[in-house]
């Protein structure tokens, strides 16, 4: 039962901590494929 | 003179209709270069059009008229070329997006996945996910559950360390959440929204995307510990010919020998291993849109390998704009593991309700000494030594 319990557990520890990883690392769609620098605002 | 001129009107205005559809004639010209009946019926019939007369109809700026001519605005194309050369990919498009598929405004294979993941994919889920519960539940009735056939030692032997019962739980409980999440996201606007609502569904969907995302590293790492750990163990050898031979002695009551794994639970670990693999590496493309494609140079390389014309297909599309890659993955993802669940449930099946003692393996870790020496009868005389009654009939 110990093992199952545990698994249980690594399981919302590696869910959380991949997600704060990916969200810190830059990966979202949002930071791939905008830039600031390609707003054109003068043509 | 009336008279002859009212027959003479009649047979006009009969005639009229007539005369215009002989001039229907089937030709490029006679469409002002657009598409003609003979197109639009292949394309209804699935064959391949020739769309040269509209991919390269985009327009020349060469012969523009000049910016002074009211006629010059556009460069020398009109809207509809405009559109064309969106259509076909030929615009030269600036844009701020510098996402990987910026450059593909309109591509073909949107409707085909999108009738394809809406239609035959959801059928086919129904029929492998209940068709799978209903041949269990009837073999359940027919067969009845596997029980311990000797009597009862009342020992136990250790059949799975702790670190292989934490993979094997590992991998276990995030393939249950990962296919729950992905069956919400699969069935949930033809299933779930008329059952409750859009509220709720929007709640679920939002949920299950996030979980099934995260969950899904979880998945990985057991994958690769369940490998690692029992890999050894499912090398396939002479013993599971025999086994497979007997059918692992499912009708006839006799035990067919087995070391650690049988043929049928090793078949069980390379589809986990295989096609998991597969769902994670599609999962992590779809994870990742547009970074990791897969489809477009597996295409290339079967074509190159003749492997369509092996069953008289026609070669695979290649190359694919990047949102087809994305829409290959999503299917393959889906695909595969609806036949891994569908493995699964059979393993669930046996592991739990269908065998006497088989879910002390994974519960406890110990099992039964008669059990084991039912099912994994090698197995324990590697353990435990040869059955002292065997030893004694050997002598």
């Amino acid at each position: 039962m110990k093992p199952f319990i545990l698994a249980l557990l690594a399981l919302v520890v590696i869910s959380v901590g991949a997600n704060q990883i990916l969200m810190n690392s830059g990966f979202s769609s949002a930071d791939a494929s905008t830039s600031d620098k390609s707003v054109r605002l003068s043509d | 003179m009336l008279r002859f001129l009212s027959l003479f009107a009649v047979i006009f205005a009969l005639a009229v209709p007539a005369a215009a559809q002989d001039t229907t004639v089937d030709s490029r010209a006679a469409t002002g270069g657009a598409q003609t009946l003979a197109d639009i019926l292949e394309r209804q019939e699935g064959l391949k059009v020739d769309d040269a007369f509209r991919s390269e109809a985009t327009g020349n700026p060469d012969v523009a008229a000049p910016g002074s001519d009211q006629l010059g605005t556009l460069g020398g194309a009109s809207d509809p070329e405009l559109w064309r050369a969106f259509r076909y990919g030929s615009a030269d498009i600036s844009t701020q997006n510098r996402g990987p598929a910026a450059t593909t405004v309109i591509q073909d294979g949107g409707m085909w996945w999108l009738e394809f993941r809406e239609g035959a994919l959801l059928q086919i889920a129904m029929y492998l996910l209940g068709g799978t519960l209903v041949a269990l539940t009837l073999f359940y009735l027919i067969r009845g559950r596997i029980k311990i056939d000797g009597e009862k030692t009342g020992r136990t032997i250790t059949r799975f360390k702790a670190f292989e019962r934490f993979g094997h739980w590992l991998l276990a409980s995030s393939f249950i959440v990962l296919g729950l999440t992905g069956l919400f996201s699969l069935i949930g606007r033809k299933v779930l929204i008329p059952l409750f609502g859009h509220e709720t569904f929007s709640f679920l969907a939002v949920g299950s995307k996030w979980v099934h995302n995260n969950i899904s590293w979880a998945f990985i790492i057991a994958l690769f510990i369940i490998f690692f750990v029992w890999v050894v163990h499912n090398i396939p050898d002479r013993t599971d010919l025999r086994w497979l031979a007997k059918a692992g002695g499912l009708f006839g009551g006799e035990h067919p020998p087995a070391k650690k794994f049988n043929a049928g639970q090793k078949l069980i670990f390379w589809a986990v291993i295989v096609l998991g693999g597969s769902i994670a590496v599609s999962g992590l493309s779809l994870l990742f849109p547009f970074e990791i494609n897969l489809f477009g140079h597996t295409f290339s390389t079967l074509n190159g390998w003749g492997v369509p014309g092996w069953f008289g297909a026609t070669e695979l599309p290649y190359p694919l704009s990047p949102q087809e890659e994305m829409q290959y993955a999503q299917l393959w993802h889906a695909l595969i593991s609806l036949i891994l669940t569908a493995i699964i449930f059979a393993h669930i099946y046996l592991g739990s309700v269908g065998m006497e003692g088989a879910f002390d393996a994974m519960g406890k870790g110990e099992v039964e000494e008669q059990w084991a020496r039912e099912h994994h009868s090698l197995w324990v005389q590697g353990v435990l030594g040869a059955d002292p009654v065997e030893k004694e009939n050997s002598k």
